[in-house]
């Protein structure tokens, strides 16, 4: 036994300083300190790198557009690695070719889970691709962010709680761009062209939530590995479709303008965003073009009636295009790719994930990245809001109408939003879309 | 005239029944070999054993390419005996793969069975279409019937477009299995997965080797060779083709219920025509009419492409390029072999073998088509 | 009633592009009885061949002469380098070996070329033409088309009948052996073979691709209707290969206008299965149909 009062109370004091000492001396080793140092959280991540996968199609008949998607993320990746990184850390963005064919797509996506490591799976391509690995990856509890797909089964936080989606969906997208058929061709006819799988068959769907049926008078679907779509056409022609609503990629809305060329047929042409990016359209169709107008177009896409849910890329004195058209002449110029839709989509979408991952802390686990897209993220590059929540795990919500004049996209509308429900009211969103940062990288 | 075709020679102890050897060594000592069936299951069950001890000790990404290379074996090697023993060709095969493992998701989701009942019950759907086939295409040869299988190829796949109900269309039909019970909790999908396909791709193995040496076999060979002469030696030509088919689409039924199990997932675009020529590469590049070229010929088929794309990206090639370096050198690969080895690598080897020996090529048929 | 006219219009001038493929299937396979599965992949090549000098010189006939030049070319090479030494293995052989081209020629323009889809100028123009008000859903390319593969095919069934050098290329086919003993140059007829069908092939690329868009995989899709066509006509005659690709043209074309898109493989299918079991060489075969 100590000897008095007084000396106890010293030994304690002392005690309790040197505790407090300890105490913040391990402080700086643990995850979300500030000014601690980084560490490897998480499969995929080191002190100085964040390692994520994807499977793409880089060749096949998929290829065509889509091969540009993934440079252009690593573009925006590279940029931001070169001006500091996340947290310091520098993004490896390992993309493998699929060629577009589910039973390649497991294989690659096993092996960057369980052999390459990767800390999450980023922009998955493609619905029946994502589809056979999107169960795979949940059960890794690996997140697999922003899948690179329309499709609204993304949305499933009971079965795929880890996958988000991010684009706009094909069913809202119908419903956008039927509501504004409905006001603007009262009582004109109209008619279907689309692809015959999920993208042109949830299109049609969302457009049959919206446009009365008395109006509906043809609808024809295309199988995209055959290219004579005349008699399609014909089928509308003799259907005397004065609008026609085309949900094709942009080789088939190329197919339908010719054929509607050859068969002296000229309806309104209204396509969905993923058939309509102007500068695919006005290079597929150069070859057929009488004149070509100053810019970037000509005249066959004179007029044509489109949604977007990004910015336009004639919208020369917007922010965002301005951020990336620096960043594509730095980096994705000199590899003779084109500046189009798909350059624009890749680098939005980087840029979503690197607002996540800021989100996600210094030194996040993998559960850490779900839990920021579950909180909510901020709109960045797109027009509408991001539906991200726990519950809800669809990304884009809305976008604004346009037409095509001078081969540039030109807003006629503002911003309407909606949800992929029969019944759902689409309302339009007035908040103004936020302007880029400055450095072109979101604050952590 | 297509590789392995020299006459069969029936072995040893197979078939003919012998004096016995009291009455006079006058034919030389002989071997006594077990009977067919036995033999060809004591071996199915060394492999099983050594799959079993090599997909413990591997990664669980090394099980699962196990897992698909045995699903691609099943198919790849019914081709190859109806390519190379009955002498007809199909670039269709995929379309039997796709009737399997579309039967096999629709009974998984909508009457539960047990997996290998399921299995059994999607063959012999896959062997009824290779039946109806079969029948309507028993009068085409060569190219004509090159055409007919590659059309079906194309053509039947969009009967899931067609009825997207039932089939799913594009999204397809989820075929998620999970490890049974008795296994234990910590046993990985993936080498159950492994266990799972290379369980059946033994199994038909097994039968195919069996079959390859029976008389049924015999008979698909004389048909090959001349199929004017086994019609006069009184072989019905029609029904040996059509069982020729028949067995070629059960193999690939399975093949496909076996990719089902492996990737999870059904949909259309899993069974393009690129499958169906991917098969026929894989069994002609193996080694037509040999279960040893099927094991060569999936192997590659599955394993060359990943390999060359990592091996690709690490020396520095830019991503972009690198998804299309495989593609070009599996071109390049499928040329070399055929010019270099045209019996294919199976036919190589026992090339090989017999220099080594030193004895003639053709004493090792029979070798050859285990 | 318009709109049978259309389907039917419409039929005619996608056939005929089947036919311009089936054409340069049938002249390799009575030439030298192989099938030449990467012929849509070279005709795909000598297209972007075509394309560098079109851009660069701006004169489109040039290119068309260029692209037919370097299929003549090509086809030589092809069978020279790769195809000759498949001559006296089994013919699966050489069916791989073409698969293989298949495979490393799309890989390659892959490499070369990138995936991105390119427009490609086509002949003649593409508006619609009319007869009063009555559009016809044909355009002046599609009666090129037509045109050019008709005297194709004629050119090809007279030099087969008439001339001694059709006669030597039918006599390398049916009996390279005996045909050796008679005098024949095996060898250049096979080369020669191979040179015409790959002048063929590039015909029907430049008369195609402005529909398909010139990428990598662009020929995949036509290369199978024309192969299906060759295989309805008869793989013996260009006749034949014309009448198949017609045929095949239409039927598909009422079946995509009356019933849908998803159905055209569908009738493709049963439409060859019905011609092959009514006759299994083909239409026109001369060839008797074997008892079985």
């Amino acid at each position: 036994m100590i000897g008095s009062h007084r000396e106890r109370l010293a030994a304690v004091a002392g005690l309790a300083v040197l505790c407090m000492l300890a105490a913040a001396c391990s402080n700086s080793n643990s995850s979300g300190g500030n000014g601690g140092a980084l560490t490897a959280s998480a499969p995929g991540i080191t002190a100085k790198t964040i390692t994520i996968g994807s499977h793409q199609p880089l060749t096949g008949i998929a290829a065509p557009g889509y091969d540009e998607i993934a440079p252009a993320s690593n573009a925006y990746f590279q940029y931001v690695n070169s001006h500091g990184g996340i947290y310091g850390r520098k993004i490896v963005y390992k993309y493998l070719n699929d060629q577009y064919n589910p039973s390649i797509t497991s294989t690659v996506v096993h092996q960057l889970i369980l052999q390459d490591g990767v800390y999450a799976i980023f922009n998955g391509l493609g619905t029946p691709t994502h589809l056979a690995v999107a169960p795979f990856i949940n059960s890794e509890h690996v997140p697999d962010v922003f899948v690179a797909s329309g499709c609204e089964c993304w949305n499933n936080t009971s079965s795929l709680p880890d996958t988000f989606g991010w684009q706009l969906d094909y069913v809202r997208e119908g419903k956008i761009l039927g509501s504004y058929i409905e006001q603007h061709f009262k009582g004109k006819k109209i008619g279907f062209f689309f692809q015959d799988d999920e993208f042109g068959q949830d299109g049609v769907k969302g457009l049959s939530y919206e446009i009365p049926k008395s109006q509906i008078v043809s609808e024809q679907s295309y199988d995209p590995t055959n290219i004579k779509i005349a008699p399609q056409v014909a089928a509308l022609k003799a259907a005397g479709a004065q609008v026609v609503v085309s949900f094709s990629v942009p080789a088939f809305t190329a197919l339908l303008k010719l054929n509607m060329l050859g068969l002296k047929y000229a309806p309104q042409l209204v396509v969905s965003d993923v058939g309509s990016d102007p500068i695919t359209l006005a290079g597929l169709l150069a070859s057929f073009a009488k004149n070509k107008t100053a810019g970037f177009g000509n005249s066959l896409t004179q007029g044509i009636i489109t949604d977007s849910y990004l910015p336009s890329l004639g919208q020369m004195s917007n922010s965002w295009i301005t951020l990336f058209t620096k960043i594509y002449d730095t980096y994705l110029k000199p590899k003779k790719i084109p500046f189009d839709g798909n350059v624009l989509y890749g680098m939005s979408v980087g840029y979503t994930f690197v607002q996540a991952m800021f989100k996600a802390g210094k030194n996040p686990t993998r559960q850490d990245l779900i839990n920021a897209v579950n909180g909510g993220l901020p709109q960045g590059v797109a027009v509408a809001p991001f539906a991200y929540s726990s519950s809800d795990h669809n990304g884009i919500t809305g976008a604004y109408i346009g037409t095509i004049k001078d081969g540039v996209l030109v807003a006629d509308t503002g911003v309407y939003v909606t949800d992929d429900t029969a019944s759902g009211a689409i309302t339009t969103d007035s908040t103004p879309q936020p302007a880029a940062p400055a450095s072109g990288i979101p604050k952590p | 005239m297509l590789p392995n075709d020299l006459p069969e020679r029936p072995s040893a102890g197979d078939t003919v029944s012998l004096p016995a050897r009291a009455g006079g060594a006058a034919r030389g000592p002989l071997r006594w070999r077990p009977p067919t069936l036995a033999r060809h299951l004591g071996w199915a069950v060394l492999g099983a054993i050594v799959l079993g001890l090599v997909t413990t000790k591997l990664s669980d990404f090394r099980d699962y390419e196990i897992a698909q290379v045995a699903a691609y074996l099943v198919a790849v090697a019914g081709l190859s005996v109806l390519i190379g023993l009955s002498g007809q060709i199909s670039i269709g095969n995929g379309a039997f793969m796709a009737v399997g493992g579309y039967t096999s998701a629709l009974i998984f989701i909508h009457l539960h069975w047990p997996l290998v009942v399921i299995a059994l019950a999607a063959t012999a759907v896959s062997a009824v279409a290779g039946a109806i086939f079969g029948f309507a295409a028993a009068r085409l040869r060569g190219p004509y019937l090159a055409g007919a299988t590659l059309l079906l190829a194309v053509a039947l796949p969009s009967l899931a477009t067609r009825f997207q109900s039932v089939f799913g269309g594009d999204q397809g039909l989820g075929f998620f299995v999970s490890v049974p019970g008795f296994l234990g909790v910590s046993f990985s999908l993936s080498r159950y997965q492994a266990w799972f396909t290379c369980g059946f791709a033994l199994l038909a193995l097994v039968l195919l080797a069996n079959l390859i040496r029976s008389r049924v076999g015999r008979n698909w060979r004389a048909l090959r060779d001349d199929e004017v002469a086994a019609s006069l030696a009184g072989l019905n030509v029609a029904r040996l083709q059509i069982r020729a088919f028949v067995v070629s689409a059960a193999c690939a039924g399975l093949g496909g219920v076996l990719l089902a199990v492996v990737v999870g997932t059904v949909s259309a675009g899993l069974f393009a025509l690129s499958l169906s020529i991917q098969l026929l590469t894989a069994a002609v590049l193996g080694g037509l009419g040999s279960l040893a070229g099927a094991v060569w010929g999936s192997a590659i088929l599955v394993l060359l492409p990943s390999y060359l794309q990592n091996q690709s990206i690490s020396l520095g090639i830019s991503q972009a390029k690198s998804g299309g370096v495989p593609i070009v050198a599996y071109g390049v690969v499928l040329i070399a072999v055929m010019l270099i080895f045209p019996g294919g690598i199976q036919g190589a080897l026992s090339r090989l073998y017999a220099w080594g020996r030193r004895r003639p090529a053709g004493d090792h048929q029979e070798k050859g088509s285990t | 009633m318009v709109e049978f006219l259309e389907f039917t219009l419409e039929g005619v001038s996608a056939g005929m592009i089947y036919a311009a493929i089936a054409l340069s299937l049938v002249l390799i396979w009575r030439g030298t009885r192989v099938l030449n599965y990467a012929q849509g992949a070279m005709a795909m090549m000598t297209s972007y061949v075509a394309l560098i000098v079109i851009n660069h010189t701006g004169n489109y006939w040039l290119g068309f002469a260029v692209a037919l030049a370097a299929g003549l070319i090509l086809g030589a090479a092809v069978e020279r380098i790769v195809i000759r030494s498949t001559v006296d293995k089994p013919p699966l052989n050489a069916v791989i070996v073409t698969i293989g081209l298949l495979i490393g020629i799309e890989g390659l323009a892959g490499v070369l070329f990138t995936s991105n889809n390119r427009s490609f100028p086509p002949a003649y123009s593409i508006s619609g033409l009319s007869v009063g008000t009555v559009a016809l859903g044909i355009t002046r390319n599609d009666i090129f088309t037509a045109v050019a593969v008709l005297a194709a095919a004629g050119l090809i069934a007279l030099t087969f009948r008439y001339t001694s050098v059709g006669l030597r290329l039918r006599a390398t086919a049916f009996n390279a052996q005996v045909a050796r003993l008679l005098g024949v140059r095996v060898g250049r007829m096979l080369t020669l073979g191979w040179a015409l069908a790959g002048l063929l092939g590039a015909l029907a690329g430049m008369l195609v691709t402005p529909s398909t868009f010139l990428s990598p995989n662009s020929m995949d899709g036509v290369f199978v209707l024309g192969f299906t066509a060759a295989v309805i006509g008869g793989l013996e005659s260009p006749v034949g290969a014309v009448a198949g690709g017609l045929i095949l043209g239409v039927v598909l074309s009422y079946a995509a206008g009356y019933l849908g898109g998803e159905v055209v493989n569908l009738f493709g299918l049963a439409a060859l299965m019905l011609v092959l079991m009514l006759r299994p060489n083909g239409l026109f075969s001369s060839a008797p149909a074997r008892r079985v």
